[in-house]
């Protein structure tokens, strides 16, 4: 899923400066998932930013909302009846939620209470690790499983680099080097050989790279 | 290895059985030429060929091909070192165009420092190719005359393909595959990481020896001498992949305060001698870092001098 985590009080305040009436507006998708985006993120935020705006002595109106997706124009549709009501909408969902309401509501001001971070998942309760990078073109299973494209620092195709040491990345000794991961498990699984070849460069062209990227599938257009 | 793939002096060097002695040297922080030039003064007549190093550790400095030209004019050769961070297929081949027509011979295939360790953490890396690709990139424009779309390319790049090698980084065992690997991707010759824990790197030329890679490629060792107990400490604890053992950084202290760098140099003298009797060992490379000016001294202590003529 889509990983994101909240911005900074500070600078949520200074998109809301000047606002009487705003409405929060979560999403039950990913961001419900990694706890940041969803109801409960929405209350948390909502009584954040008023005791906040209390403080200053300048009352804030907030309205509570959250939605089934915000990527999906059928939900962005439940909203038209409140928005233009509101100084601003703060959207809690991943970047894509702020541009289709955008779109939906050109009048309306849409602004990201999340930075939406990567694709990966939970790997313990409360951590969330990057899995994928989204390049357009699978290649985890010649490696064994793991991504190097989305996992190792210099998304090398042929690694170790010469900073791996002990099972950890040159760049931190918190980052795992996945290409340590790699060799070791095709070691010990008797499969060396798949790492002794040459690969052909990557076509970037499927990746960000290539511009944007839209996926039409005929059988439902 | 028959006819002279680039005609650099260090192939010939090499090829004629000599025992190779290369040099470091890092472009200034600015555009300061002359003090480029007044470093390479001193590696001129003592090695055969000087590594100029691609924004090393991802600090920006004056670029590695414009400092090589400048190398070449001061009729001292060059080699190259050209790094995946920063530039995508595009860029890396017409710089490799751009070394060859400036007379560069010698190009050296890095993945490059992560830029998180540099002086602009911010910027964005490129990585669109890796080392490995890099190298077998050299090779097809050089070899095949042609571009990897298949394109000929007028005039090709007569280069000698350099790689790198760290025998301590992890895994120790997969290691020498990896330079297996480099070698069957098309380096001609290898420079290793700075070697300290001289029993590892034994048991690692052992293996290359029996896997037959210095049949096939010329291994130079890399000697960097400690200048300080301060430095020796640094490296082991902060650079990654460097194995500096505890023995050694004993031995710099045992030597007393004002000796250090005496203790450095004889240690790595030591080395030197070793690696001239190393079975699988073509040659040294010293990086002697921001240390061009002692680079004679300690040539003329570990008995290269002259270079050969060739
Ligand atoms: S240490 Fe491992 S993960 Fe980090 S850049 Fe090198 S190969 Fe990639």
């Amino acid at each position: 899923m889509i990983i994101a985590d909240r911005k900074p009080l500070e600078e949520i305040l200074e998109m809301i400066q000047g606002s009487k009436k705003i409405l929060i507006l979560g999403c039950k998708g990913c961001v419900t998932v990694c706890n940041v985006g969803g109801v409960k993120e929405v209350e948390v935020l909502a009584a954040t930013l008023k005791i906040a705006r209390k403080k200053e002595q300048n009352d804030l109106e907030i309205h509570q909302k959250t939605i089934e997706r915000q990527c999906d124009p059928e939900y962005i549709d439940q909203v038209k009846d409140v928005v233009g009501q509101y100084d601003a909408v703060l959207s809690m969902a991943c970047g894509v939620g702020p541009q289709f309401l955008s779109e939906a509501y050109p009048e309306q001001k849409f602004f990201p209470a999340v930075n939406t971070e990567f694709m990966g998942g939970a790997v313990t309760h409360g951590i969330w690790e990057e899995r994928c990078a989204g390049c357009g073109t699978c290649v985890i299973h010649l490696f064994d499983g793991m991504c190097p494209i989305a996992r190792c620092s210099k998304s090398l195709l042929h690694g170790p680099c010469g900073g791996s040491a002990a099972g950890k990345c040159e760049i931190d000794p918190d980052v795992v080097c996945i290409w340590d991961m790699i060799v070791k498990k095709k070691m010990a699984q008797g499969r060396l050989d798949d790492l002794l070849e040459i690969r052909p460069f990557k076509d970037w062209r499927t990746a960000r790279d290539g511009g944007p990227r839209k996926s039409i599938r005929e059988e439902l257009t | 290895m028959d006819a002279l793939k680039s005609g650099s002096r260090l192939e010939k060097v090499l090829k004629a059985g000599h025992f190779a002695f290369t040099g470091e040297c890092g472009p200034p922080k600015g555009a300061n030429v002359s003090h480029l030039k007044e470093k390479l003064a001193h590696l001129k007549g003592v090695v055969d060929a000087v590594n100029i190093t691609d924004n090393q550790t991802a600090v920006v400095r004056m670029s590695s091909l414009a400092a090589s030209a400048i190398m070449v004019g001061e009729n001292l050769e060059p080699n190259y070192q050209l790094v995946c961070r920063d530039r995508n297929r595009l860029a890396i081949m017409s710089d490799i165009l751009g070394a060859y027509s400036l007379g560069i011979r010698n190009i050296l295939c890095l993945s490059g420092d992560h830029q998180k360790f540099g002086n602009h953490p911010e910027a964005k890396n490129v990585y669109d190719i890796d080392s490995m690709q890099l190298i077998a990139l050299v090779k097809k424009m050089r070899d095949e005359g042609v571009f990897p779309n298949g394109e000929e390319i007028d005039e090709p790049p007569r280069l000698f393909i350099g790689a790198a090698c760290n025998p301590f980084a992890d895994p120790f065992e997969y290691r020498v595959y990896r330079l297996a690997n480099k070698i069957k991707a098309g380096a001609d010759f290898i420079q290793t990481q700075c070697i300290y824990n001289m029993d590892k790197f034994r048991e690692f030329m052992k293996m290359a020896v029996d896997m037959g890679l210095c049949e096939k490629c010329y291994i130079l060792a890399g000697v960097t001498p400690m200048k300080s107990v301060r430095m020796a400490q640094y490296m082991a604890a902060q650079v990654p992949g460097m194995d500096v053992p505890e023995a050694l950084i004993n031995r710099l202290k045992a030597a007393g305060k004002g000796n250090y760098a005496k203790e450095g140099i004889k240690i790595a003298l030591e080395q030197i001698e070793e690696f001239k009797e190393m079975e699988g060992v073509a040659g040294v490379h010293l990086m002697a870092i921001e240390w061009e000016h002692r680079v004679p001294e300690i040539a003329e202590q570990a008995n290269v001098l002259p270079r050969p003529e060739v």
